[in-house]
């Protein structure tokens, strides 16, 4: 059951997209995001559609795999699109007792719903093609600009590096811990929410104590080698900004510039 | 307690880069009472094998019976399976949670829905069964007592249940010397006593030699080897060939023997073994 979550999984193919630098990849999605908010009709849409479907196909991640990530927002989607149909005021198309159908409303709730799964799926893309440690890279990357504000850099990277490791170890943790104790009887699956609230006392317990645990010994192995934060220390692998790198970023920054020109003439 | 095994395939992750066969058509026949060695490397599809065996993992494709009730169907209850068959894991300790000691081996008779009296005979009984001293403990926490002590409190978290089918998955890992003896020699009296059907799942040779009636030999997701203690450890090579080996007496036996052919080399106790060579001198000195 725990395997099924896919956000923040990394889906390893050797593409063009899995080879690009972090940072273009980052920065790349950070415009999508905000080409997604610029946008205001269906033609912008439609070009990032087009753009993001050509990132997948790039990737050679199946598509399957990415609608598999969409399963767990398709509540969150589905109440957007309702509330947005019956929320908003102007033509009535259709009505039933109180609730108003409205042709602005179907537009509206229309675009926001593909608004929603093209913003999972673009950041999904990113997670997907990146790994967790290149991914932090370059971010620590990104953020050396601001250090000079007192942003901690390289300690925000390491801890996120460290969090997104232990993801895994954790997971296969809560499931072991979850079937040691299915093995004894306890029922995670079924009751009420109170009950089920109860039933996760044996689960959280042990997987704390266990977290606690790794989070010490980790502590101390960083500290036996010498580990004390970011200065002067020197990476393995050093990112490099490829030909590749530049010419991905230009077609987003055309991409970019196209959306705002259709919303200014829009 | 008889189980059978048959066909059974696991796929981890199917249609995905991660896809990994852990089970690859199994076939076995465990009896009522047979206390079996299963071994094999990390990996060797161990432990995907007990899980199945009490319904924590479904086959992708295959069936088990237990007890010629074929636990794979869904219209199975969940809570008869888990009655009937036992599953300690690695570390057990890692599972306990209750504030007291009593409280986290009544959890599971509790699930099983027993009533408050019954609870306490099975805790009493289920602490005697692993040398805990009931008065002392049962108010203590679990997690200030030692980690031998600790492994004891979740073990017999598993027997209060009183499974007819006990499985126990490298029940000695980590522990010294002393405490992994105790374990075991507990678990075989407890074989003994009650007459249940025992699984362990161990890497060391010498512990299985010295407990079981029949080895089982996991390699890749297959069965590699399956017999008595005598008939496994016969076939050198092949347990070699797979990364395992013999009990370290039997090498020394096996070199004793081509010193003089009149040794037995069929030999995997040190017990046996102290025996064989007594017998050897003394037959020298008549000599």
């Amino acid at each position: 059951m725990l395997k099924d979550i896919t956000i923040g999984q990394y889906y390893p193919t050797g593409s063009l997209l899995h080879r690009l630098d972090p940072r273009t990849k980052i920065i790349a999605t950070f415009a999508i995001i905000a080409g997604l908010f610029i946008g205001i009709n269906f033609i912008s849409y439609g070009l990032v559609t087009l753009f993001i479907f050509a990132c997948i196909f790039i990737s050679k991640i199946p598509v399957r795999f990415l609608v598999k990530g969409l399963k767990p927002l398709r509540i969150i989607i589905l109440i957007t699109f309702l509330i947005n149909i019956f929320m908003t005021s102007g033509e009535v198309i259709y009505s039933f007792g109180r609730f108003n159908i409205t042709r602005e409303g179907l537009y509206l709730g229309t675009f926001m719903a593909i608004r929603l799964a093209l913003l999972v799926i673009g950041t999904s893309l990113l997670t997907l093609t990146t790994s967790p440690i290149t991914l932090t890279d370059g971010i620590e990357s990104l953020l050396k600009p601001f250090k000079k504000i007192g942003v901690p850099a390289h300690e925000l990277a390491m801890m996120m590096t460290i969090a997104l490791r232990f993801i895994p170890t954790l997971l296969e943790e809560t499931d072991k811990i979850m079937k040691a104790q299915m093995a004894r009887g306890a029922d995670f699956e079924s009751g009420n929410i109170i009950n089920r609230a109860k039933g996760l006392v044996p689960l959280l317990v042990p997987l704390f104590i266990s977290a606690f645990r790794r989070a010490d010994e980790l502590a101390m192995a960083m500290e036996a080698r010498c580990y004390r934060g970011g200065e002067n220390r020197t990476r393995m692998k050093q990112l490099n900004m490829t030909g590749v790198d530049f010419i991905s970023l230009s077609i987003v920054g055309i991409l970019l510039i196209l959306l705002i020109y259709i919303r200014i003439i829009a | 307690m008889s189980i059978k095994i048959e066909n059974l395939t696991h796929i981890y992750n199917p249609k995905s880069p991660f896809e990994t066969i852990a089970l690859d058509k199994i076939n076995l026949d465990i009896q009522v009472g047979e206390f079996i060695g299963l071994i094999g490397h990390t990996g060797s599809g161990k432990s995907t094998l007990t899980q199945h065996l009490n319904g924590l993992l479904k086959p992708t494709t295959g069936k088990i019976f237990i007890n010629g009730m074929d636990i794979t169907d869904k219209s199975v209850k969940m809570t008869d399976i888990r009655k009937k068959v036992g599953l300690v894991f690695q570390y057990p300790e890692h599972q306990l949670f209750e504030e007291t000691v009593y409280k986290d081996i009544a959890f599971g008779p509790m699930n099983l829905g027993l009533s408050e009296a019954e609870i306490t005979i099975r805790v009493k009984e289920a602490m005697e069964l692993v040398k805990l001293p009931y008065e002392g403990l049962i108010d203590r926490s679990p997690f200030e007592l030692s980690g031998g002590q600790r492994r004891r409190v979740a073990i017999a978290g598993v027997l209060a249940m009183r499974p007819e089918v006990l499985i126990l998955d490298e029940p000695t890992a980590g522990l010294d010397p002393k405490g992994r003896d105790e374990i075991l020699s507990q678990i075989k009296e407890l074989h003994n006593q009650m007459g249940n059907t025992v699984i362990l799942v161990s890497h060391s040779m010498e512990d299985i030699a010295k407990l079981v009636d029949r080895i089982i030999v996991m390699h890749k997701g297959t069965v590699a080897l399956i017999g008595t203690a005598r008939n496994v450890f016969q076939q050198v090579e092949k347990l070699e060939s797979i990364g395992l080996g013999i009990p370290q007496i039997s090498y020394l036996m096996k070199k004793l023997k081509t010193i003089d052919p009149n040794f037995k080399d069929d030999i995997f106790t040190v017990e046996d073994a102290k025996e064989e060579i007594l017998k050897w001198i003394r037959r020298r000195e008549n000599a």
